[in-house]
């Protein structure tokens, strides 16, 4: 059996190669194409986005941009999901990175059972409490505001954020806060003067994660707010009426700052992920 | 003036009993290592000291002044970690200016100190770079100079040699002890090399299952050591151990011969380096098994009446695997150990 | 501070929270859907359950977990193979295939009804190549399968990424000697792949699959996007119950399903790929 496949395995190797190659190549192309043909949609007149048969190279018009930022209600949305992003961003990382560094640098007792507990936000379907905390929100006057609905984005986000930011803090020895310490530093001083240097790009890329997360959920924002809708939640709500070219607009406004998001985090996702596992 | 006094010092993880009644005095200017295998607590004892672990039970006084609730940076001591701990994100000059701009010392005396210890440390070249543009050896001399540049009343040492390679290593010991000595602090050093606790040492304190077995000079471990377990960990090879049987009047059985031992009545175990015995035409009767040269000398790991028994023996001598050896020990090198307590026995 | 208080302090904060924000809600959501205005009841379940689409609902969404999560499986273990062995060019490429991470559900739907929509790109190719004369309407009740298609591969382009980049991340953790190791002892790449690879993935396999598993059963925006009402799913019938219909109590008792259904994987999933006590990396 081995000798068998190691022989084919030199005679295959450049047609291997080759299907490696074009495998790679394929599923690039898997991703990359329908986030082309948005495009081409988005830079076409309103006109050209509702003809048949459509042209597959954009026409470089700004109309269906221009009808975006022209739909009433519509810039109105964008600025609140950057709010409610904003908010969700700086909440998780100000709840979540305490938490994080605890768990990464000390032994003590319900550790166990609160990780559980953060890997249990994990298993839930969290959008659908949103339910109750509607009529919760609506007797504490937090409905239909940015700052509740970044409440809900927080526990969604939250529990990354401790995992994250455990995995980052984990990555740093304990051992140059211990140098810290017999060099004059207290508890304090040393994490600020060692550990947050040194963690910083780690916390912004899981605070960009965040942002991520409260700018792309659809279902409590949708839920959650009736006159201060998000992008998402307005284009959800205006999918049967909007006309198409607003619909590829809309989706377009939703996707770049993924992208741009996801560049800046790249080299984070992984080593993010790593311990976070564990 | 910093002598340290351990007393009664206890520490337990959970069920798992890390140290047990330790006591130990370190004198002033003394450079004391404390060697054992991993795990023996070694490690445990010196975090004790600075003030990194807290101990479950006694105290920690260090110039006369009791420690063991105080933090690290009010105890007078500083320390170098195992990895060098050189803070990635500053310089080599920051990294040893880090603990000056704590103490707000002024600027002019943060220069000053940092310029005489790196010098001292030969890294007077590196000032600006990076750690990640160090070798190993350089950023164990940045960690060396981080701490010298306190001048602290003691400077505790976590292994800090054992990342380099054997020639590093070699070189680093030389220099740290020329330092230290230089420095007039009392040096507390942890390590589980034999060689690097003998060469650097005034006292050695060796370390086992979390109580100090010994704490004595170098040549008093090597030569009359306490406990069979410092016979046996002390020493390339270590000590043999024979059975003996009483024969009465200070006489002792061992492996057929007669030998002149301690005034005791109850079976003990006879012990000699291997270093230390000599083929003669009386003595024990040996089986040489393997034969291994070593330059200099030989080393014959032997069979004695069933018992492994190494000798060393000048390499003149052709000896072969299965060869009959008659070694006889040299007299005064010969040590006693009580079986049933494992200490020595006079 | 002393260490012994200051990790229950420092995680004060995100449990103060979570209890506020996830505990308590998922208590009144139980309690919202066990009562109606007399005490403890089942008639929201029995409502909710007995109402036509309901079996639709739950049909529809089983049919389209069952379909795309092994397919992102397999997909994600395939690509993070791929990278793994690659070196040029890795961090360009997986840059790529992590994309669709950052891309919302919703955007996901609107980026495929560009293409399934009558006046789309696929009905455009078609028609240049001759296929079709006029263009067919694919997102409708004729055409059911398109429908399903549609959605199965907009879930596959959008949530691959989450589970490539768990498993990427996974497959880093694993020492190299391993693989060197079992190359000497004649593994075949499958075998080191099976034998090796898999085996010692399990602990990201697992939280790769709870995620995906949750996240198919949440399966909504994409949904609505493509498929509109002709395609009802579950969280589409609790956003249905609560708005349209207006009705808190059905909704709450869709959300337990909906829960109950996603804790009965997650067990399924954390049981079957379990690590045996010691066998860790």
């Amino acid at each position: 059996m081995s000798d068998a496949a190691s022989v084919s395995g030199h005679s295959t190797n450049k047609a291997g190669r080759f299907v490696y190659v074009s495998g790679v190549v394929l599923l690039c192309a898997w991703v990359l194409i329908p986030l082309y043909l948005l495009l081409v949609n988005t830079l076409s007149s309103p006109e050209a986005v509702n003809s048949f048969p459509k042209s597959f190279l954009p026409g470089f018009d700004l109309g269906s941009l221009e009808f975006f930022a022209g739909f009433s209600g519509m810039l109105v949305a964008l600025k609140n999901s950057i709010i409610v992003a904003a908010i969700t961003m700086v909440l998780s990382i100000l709840i979540g990175a305490p938490a994080g560094y605890a768990l990464s640098r000390f032994e003590f007792r319900g550790k166990e059972v609160f990780r559980l507990l953060i890997l249990l936000t994990r298993a839930f379907p969290l959008p659908l409490l949103a339910l109750p905390l509607a009529v919760l929100f609506i007797r504490t006057g937090l409905d239909d505001t940015a700052f509740g609905l970044a409440l809900v984005h927080t526990t969604l986000a939250v529990p990354f954020a401790v995992l994250i930011t455990f995995s980052l803090f984990s990555g740093i020895p304990l051992e140059l806060e211990e140098a810290a310490w017999t060099l004059g530093c207290t508890r304090l001083t040393a994490f600020t003067k060692v550990v947050l240097p040194l963690i910083l790009p780690g916390i912004t890329a899981s605070a960009i994660f965040a942002f991520v997360i409260s700018w792309n959920e659809v279902f409590a924002a949708a839920v959650l707010t009736i006159e201060n809708r998000t992008l998402t939640a307005f284009l959800l709500q205006t999918l049967s009426e909007s006309p198409l070219h607003l619909k590829f607009a809309g989706g377009f406004i939703l996707v770049v700052p993924a992208l741009v998001f996801i560049f800046a985090v790249r080299k984070y996702l992984f080593a993010m992920w790593g311990i976070a596992n564990r | 003036m910093a002598v340290i006094e351990i007393k009664n010092v206890a520490k337990r993880f959970g069920e798992y009993q890390a140290l047990q009644d330790i006591n130990l005095t370190i004198e002033d200017q003394e450079f004391m290592v404390l060697l054992g295998a991993s795990g023996c607590g070694k490690s445990t004892l010196l975090r004790i000291i600075c003030g990194l672990e807290t101990a479950t039970e006694g105290e920690v006084w260090i110039g006369g002044k009791r420690v063991d609730h105080l933090p690290p940076k009010d105890r007078g001591i500083s320390m170098v970690f195992q990895n060098y701990a050189v803070f990635p994100h500053l310089t080599v000059f920051e990294n040893i200016a880090f603990g000056l701009r704590m103490k707000k010392l002024p600027d002019d005396e943060v220069t000053r100190r940092v310029e005489r210890t790196a010098g001292l440390m030969h890294i007077d070249q590196l000032l600006q770079r990076y750690s990640g543009e160090l070798s190993g050896g350089q950023r164990q001399r940045v960690a060396v100079a981080r701490a010298l540049a306190m001048e602290p009343d003691v400077i505790l040492m976590d292994e800090p040699l054992s990342n380099l390679d054997a020639l590093l290593r070699m070189e680093m010991r030389a220099e740290l002890k020329g330092v230290l000595a230089e420095s007039n602090t009392t040096a507390i050093y942890v390590t589980h090399d034999q060689v690097e606790a003998m060469s650097m040492a005034d006292r050695i304190s060796v370390m086992h299952k979390g109580e100090i077995v010994q704490a004595a000079s170098p040549i008093e471990v090597y030569r009359n050591p306490a406990a069979e377990f410092v016979a046996g960990f002390i020493g390339n090879p270590p000590m043999n151990f024979l059975p003996a049987a009483p024969a009465g009047s200070g006489q002792w059985h061992v492996a057929g011969q007669v030998i002149e031992g301690p005034q005791v009545d109850r079976a003990l175990r006879f012990a000699v380096r291997p270093e230390d015995v000599r083929p003669a035409e009386t003595g024990l009767t040996a089986v040489a098994r393997i034969v291994e040269p070593l330059g200099a000398h030989l080393l014959v790991t032997c069979d004695i009446e069933g018992e492994m028994f190494r000798a060393v023996l000048d390499s003149d001598l052709a000896i072969r695997s299965g060869d009959k050896l008659i070694l006889a020990p040299q007299p005064d090198r010969v040590r006693w150990f009580d079986p049933e307590t494992t200490k020595a026995v006079a | 501070m002393n260490a012994r208080v200051l990790p229950y302090v420092l995680i004060a904060p995100v449990t103060l929270f979570l209890c506020v924000f996830f505990l308590y809600p998922f208590f009144l959501v139980a309690q919202q859907a066990f009562t109606t205005g007399n005490g403890f009841t089942m008639d929201n379940f029995r409502e909710v359950v007995s109402y036509w689409k309901f079996p639709i609902s739950l049909r529809n969404t089983f049919l389209l977990a069952l379909a795309v999560v092994p397919v992102q499986l397999a997909l994600s273990l395939l690509m993070a193979t791929m990278v793994n062995n690659m070196k040029r060019g890795r961090d360009l490429v997986l840059y790529v295939w992590t994309i669709p991470l950052g891309i919302s559900d919703l955007a996901a739907g609107i980026i495929w009804l560009a293409i399934f929509e009558q006046s789309g790109f696929l009905n455009s190719m078609l028609y240049g190549l001759g296929v079709v004369d006029q263009p067919a309407s694919f997102l409708s009740y004729q055409n059911m399968t398109v429908v399903f298609i549609a959605i199965m591969l907009a879930e596959i382009w959008r949530a691959t990424a989450i589970m490539l980049v768990i498993i990427v991340a996974g497959i880093g953790l694993i020492p190299k000697e391993y693989y060197e190791a079992a190359e000497v002892f004649g593994a075949s790449p499958w075998k080191r792949f099976v034998k090796i690879t898999l085996p010692l993935l399990r602990p990201s396999l697992q939280t790769a699959l709870i995620l995906r598993v949750v996240l198919a059963f949440e399966v909504f925006a994409v949904v609505a996007a493509l498929g509109g009402s002709i395609f009802p799913v579950l969280m589409e019938q609790i956003y249905e119950n609560q708005f349209n219909l207006q009705n808190g109590g059905t909704a709450a008792a869709l959300a337990l399903i909906v829960l109950a259904i996603s804790i009965s994987f997650t067990l399924v999933i954390l049981r079957a790929l379990r690590v045996p006590k010691g066998a860790t990396i």
